[in-house]
């Protein structure tokens, strides 16, 4: 039944298969486990993420693209229902056709990208995605009437999501059953099943074909596979996947903008994520992006702590100032790049051969 | 396929592709016609002038770098970040004469401030090449992966040892202000900024077209493998252009802190999707086609910033994307074996 | 016969998975032009770039002038004196005539007596002197690559199937050139697919196929058999007139 459900892709070691469970009991009773909202909302965050990182490990890790494009299509995706539900009534209704819109955009750019890129060095695409999607937030921040500009759009969610809503009267097993557990509940559950088919898509013909594009797309292509129709293809699926994360993501927050969707710096993120977890390995990106966002809501306090007992010594405290914390994970992230190439899940499973 | 006998008394013209710097000429007259003021077309040309041979100083080396060696360095970024902070320190000792109303003082702190910039954006070009990028040549998707996290660490050490906020890079007192001919202001630093660039420009076309290292270089861009059958240890050479390249964008961001009077950790990542731009534009590998890109990138850009300030932001990924639709490899491709 | 000036050992060479050169061995004797052939695929071409450290041997020795070359990075083998003429010929189009001469010139200025005797056989080379090599036709192209091979003086002149693609006059043009420059004594060891330019210019010739030696001997000899052509090379030589 595992079998079927992981798409024949098992974690091959024991402690993976420790930890992902863990993460996944973790995310599945997070409003029961951690109260406060603070951590229900680290926890639909790694929902996200996971979600969002394993999206990218599909471009880079099985189909070996490196897009600096990825945060445009998040954004597309948060803006699509954002602006859906603002013009027209929040309903499902807007939400559902701000999906399909965004959708629809992000399929067409990722295609238009992939038709014109993809046929030259790996180089110049990515040099190509990086001025389109900075091209692409240039638009957001300047086309305010639209996109709210640099404060971005707070919009209403249906009435079921709403956090005042109540289900139950009476809280149960110490939760209030309202609008924020059932829109927790749609984001887990909705990360979950998306990522459980990308597994699947990966564990399939396709995805094979695409891992031998990525080892040596020469022999690939002598071997009979237009290699450019693939890359559009998971292209494509990467951007419509990384589409509906923005849309998860919109929802909890209840507010889209520049800042939380297409900063360069959410980017860097996702990459920093995918690497140190592991490329090519789907369970990676869960991996990276459950540590990355806990350590990034909770080491940064660690940090604090660190940075104040170092006081005296010189450029020790401001090493471990908690705004630097980008500077140990860029650090972790070239080490692994170098020394860990196949991040932790692929250490880990090297570890039990 | 091959030549014939009778064929060998036609000598065909080799000819300099002179089209791209026709559509510059052609751009700064059609900018007029829209404009109408003389004297804000020269206002605005000269600065587009400026901005471009700014970009063309910090781009050269990228470009060079890419068309020898292969390898993209997209922390390029951080050498101009770094010849900017290390100018304001230097200026901030010679604080004194920087602030003083005589051409000689002001020259007298500058020159260090960039002497400095050039020299330690050189240093960390070095300790680049050889710590980040060497292990990982030929391996494009790990350079990219690496260049990009060398980058994230360095912007963090640059905080950690000149702090967040934005610091202020003033141009000197004799170099405020403009020339003023008639109705036209001439912005004396711009001014400075073209003689640099023009001069950087020459010397690269002098080294590359005349001395052998130049010869090697282009030949290298073509076919590096025939250069090393040839008997040339082309690899020392690769860490020259690097370093050299480096030293450039330091020297490209401590004037371009000045241009802009203030220097933040994010100048490097700016300029970067600009640099881009240019050397996509110009075609990778060629300093020639750098200079027409970075040239129409500047002008561009101000152009359109004063007759449509909306668009203005997104104009030079607009015009990216036409010259690439007319000539797909850049103006100037460089041909490779 | 001649000392060997090359020779290689048990030579192998992988690239990636594939297994191309199966232990190679064979002696290129000093001052003659040793043909080597064999059919497409057979692993001539990898054998000079393997000389030339172009692509590293993975086993064996290569021996010039009593030196192991297997293994050493490609500019100091080169500096050793040993000339390499590409299939592709390696002319830097961007450059001009001139200017690739100049590179190859290593030690110093263009020696004239050289450049006269280059004059004499390649006249294009001094019409287009001036001009970027990239507009010179493909007969032109090889006429610079081998001139560059000549431009200072070899020990050794590694050379990948000159005569592919050109037309029947220029084959003889670079025959008569190739003739003429054996008279130097220069050691030349040669690929060709084209038997009547190997017959005409091969002192010693050495056979391949799969990447393995399969004969070696005297090119006189090879040319006086026909049933020795055909086992080894297919078909029988007399068709390449």
């Amino acid at each position: 039944m595992i079998e079927t459900v992981l798409s024949g892709d098992r974690p091959r070691s024991r402690i993976l298969a420790v930890i992902l469970a863990a993460i996944l009991v973790c995310l599945a009773a997070a409003p029961f486990l951690f109260p406060g909202t603070r951590a229900l909302d680290v926890a639909a965050k790694v929902c996200v993420f996971v979600l969002l990182v394993a999206s990218y490990d599909l471009l880079l890790g099985y189909t070996g693209i490196v897009s600096f494009a990825h945060t445009m299509f998040f954004g597309i995706g948060g803006y699509g229902i954002a602006i859906a539900t603002t013009r027209m009534d929040p309903t499902w209704t807007a939400i559902v056709v701000g999906t399909l819109c965004a959708l629809g955009v992000s399929l067409l750019l990722s295609f238009l990208i992939g038709l014109f890129s993809l046929r030259v060095k790996a180089i110049f695409f990515a040099m190509i995605t990086l001025a389109v999607a900075s091209f692409f937030a240039i638009l957001a921040s300047q086309l305010s009437n639209i996109t709210g500009g640099e404060d971005g759009i707070t919009f209403k969610v249906p009435e079921l999501l709403r956090p005042a809503t109540r289900l139950l009267e009476e809280p149960f097993a110490g939760v209030v059953i309202g609008g924020r557990f059932v829109t927790y509940y749609l984001v887990f559950v909705a990360s979950l099943a998306l990522f459980l088919a990308l597994l699947r898509t990966v564990n399939s013909p396709f995805g094979r074909v695409l891992l031998a594009i990525r080892e040596n797309d020469f022999r690939a292509e002598a071997l009979g596979y237009r290699t450019v129709i693939y890359r559009t293809i998971a292209n494509c699926l990467g951007a419509a996947i990384a589409t509906l994360a923005g849309v998860l993501y919109a929802l909890w927050l209840r507010y889209t903008g520049p800042n939380t969707t297409l900063d360069f710096a959410i980017m860097i993120d996702i990459l920093l994520m995918v690497v140190i977890g592991g490329m090519g390995t789907m369970y990676g990106a869960a991996l990276g992006a459950t540590i990355f966002v806990v350590a990034q809501n909770y080491l940064q306090d660690l940090m604090k702590l660190a940075s104040e007992a170092a006081k005296g010594i010189p450029l020790v405290p401001d090493l471990l100032h908690p705004d630097r914390w980008l500077l140990w994970f860029g650090v972790l992230f070239v080490l692994s790049v170098y020394y860990f190439p196949r991040g932790i899940v692929g250490q880990l499973r090297a570890w039990r051969a | 396929m091959s030549a014939q006998p009778a064929q060998a008394d036609a000598l065909p013209q080799a000819r300099t592709d002179f089209i791209p710097v026709l559509i510059v000429v052609g751009i700064a007259l059609g900018a007029f016609a829209l404009i109408g003021s003389a004297s804000t077309w020269v206002t605005l040309t000269v600065a587009g002038l400026a901005m471009g041979l700014l970009i063309f100083i910090m781009a050269s080396g990228l470009t060079l770098v890419f068309g020898l060696m292969d390898v993209m360095n997209f922390a390029h970024g951080l050498f101009i970040a770094i010849g900017a902070y290390v100018a304001v320190s230097v200026l901030r000792i010679f604080g004194a004469a920087a602030g003083a109303d005589s051409f000689a003082a002001n020259l007298a702190a500058i020159a260090p401030a960039l002497l400095a910039a050039t020299v330690v954006a050189g240093l960390l070009g070095l300790f680049f090449e050889r710590v980040i990028i060497r292990p990982v040549y030929g391996q494009h998707l790990k350079q990219i992966l690496i260049t990009t996290g060398g980058m994230i660490v360095a912007e963090q050490l640059i905080h950690v040892i000149w702090g967040p906020d934005q610091l202020p890079l003033l141009r000197p007192p004799t170099l405020r202000g403009a020339f003023l001919i008639g109705d036209i202001a001439l912005e004396k630093f711009r001014l400075a900024a073209v003689v640099i660039g023009l001069a950087i420009f020459a010397a690269l076309a002098l080294i590359l077209n005349r001395t052998k290292i130049g010869l090697l270089i282009r030949a290298g861009v073509e076919n590096k493998e025939m250069v090393e059958a040839m008997g040339y240890r082309i690899r020392r050479l690769f860490v020259a252009v690097f370093v050299a390249g480096a030293a450039l964008a330091g020297l490209g961001g401590a004037l371009w802190g000045m241009y802009q009077e203030s220097v933040t950790v994010l100048i490097g990542a700016h300029m970067m999707v600009l640099i881009f731009i240019v050397i996509i534009i110009g075609g990778l590998g060629s300093v020639g086609g750098c200079f027409v890109g970075a040239l129409l990138v500047g002008l561009v850009a101000n152009y359109v910033g004063y007759l449509s300030p909306k668009i203005a932001l997104g104009s030079n990924i607009l015009l990216m994307v036409i010259v690439l639709l007319w000539r797909p490899q850049g103006l100037y491709p460089m041909s490779k074996q | 016969m001649a000392d060997a000036l090359l020779a290689l050992a048990g030579v192998h060479t992988h690239i990636g998975h594939y297994h191309i050169l199966q232990g190679v061995d064979f002696a290129v004797p000093r001052g003659e032009l040793t043909m080597l052939l064999g059919r497409n695929g057979a692993g001539k071409t990898t054998t000079l770039r393997t000389i030339m450290g172009l692509w590293p041997a993975s086993a064996g020795s290569i021996h010039f002038d009593g030196a192991d070359i297997a293994r050493r990075p490609t500019p100091s083998i080169a500096e050793l004196g040993i000339a390499y003429v590409p299939e592709s010929m390696g002319i830097f189009a961007g450059l001009t005539v001139q200017e690739n001469l100049l590179l190859a010139a290593r030690s110093g200025p263009l020696d004239d007596a050289r450049l006269e005797w280059i004059f004499r056989f390649f006249p294009a080379m001094k019409k287009f002197w001036f001009l970027p090599a990239g507009l010179l036709s493909g007969g032109q192209k090889q006429m610079l690559s081998i001139s560059r091979s000549i431009v200072e003086p070899r020990k050794l002149i590694l050379v990948d199937e000159p005569t592919k693609g050109l037309a029947p006059s220029i084959i003889n043009n670079l025959i008569e050139a190739f003739r003429e420059l054996k008279k130097t004594e220069t050691t030349i060891l040669m690929v060709e697919q084209n038997f009547h330019a190997a017959r005409s210019l091969g002192d010693a010739v050495v056979v391949m196929d799969s990447g393995r030696i399969v004969h070696s001997g005297r090119m006189a000899e090879l040319a006086a058999d026909e049933a020795l052509q055909t086992r080894l090379l297919g078909l029988s030589l007399e068709v390449h007139q």
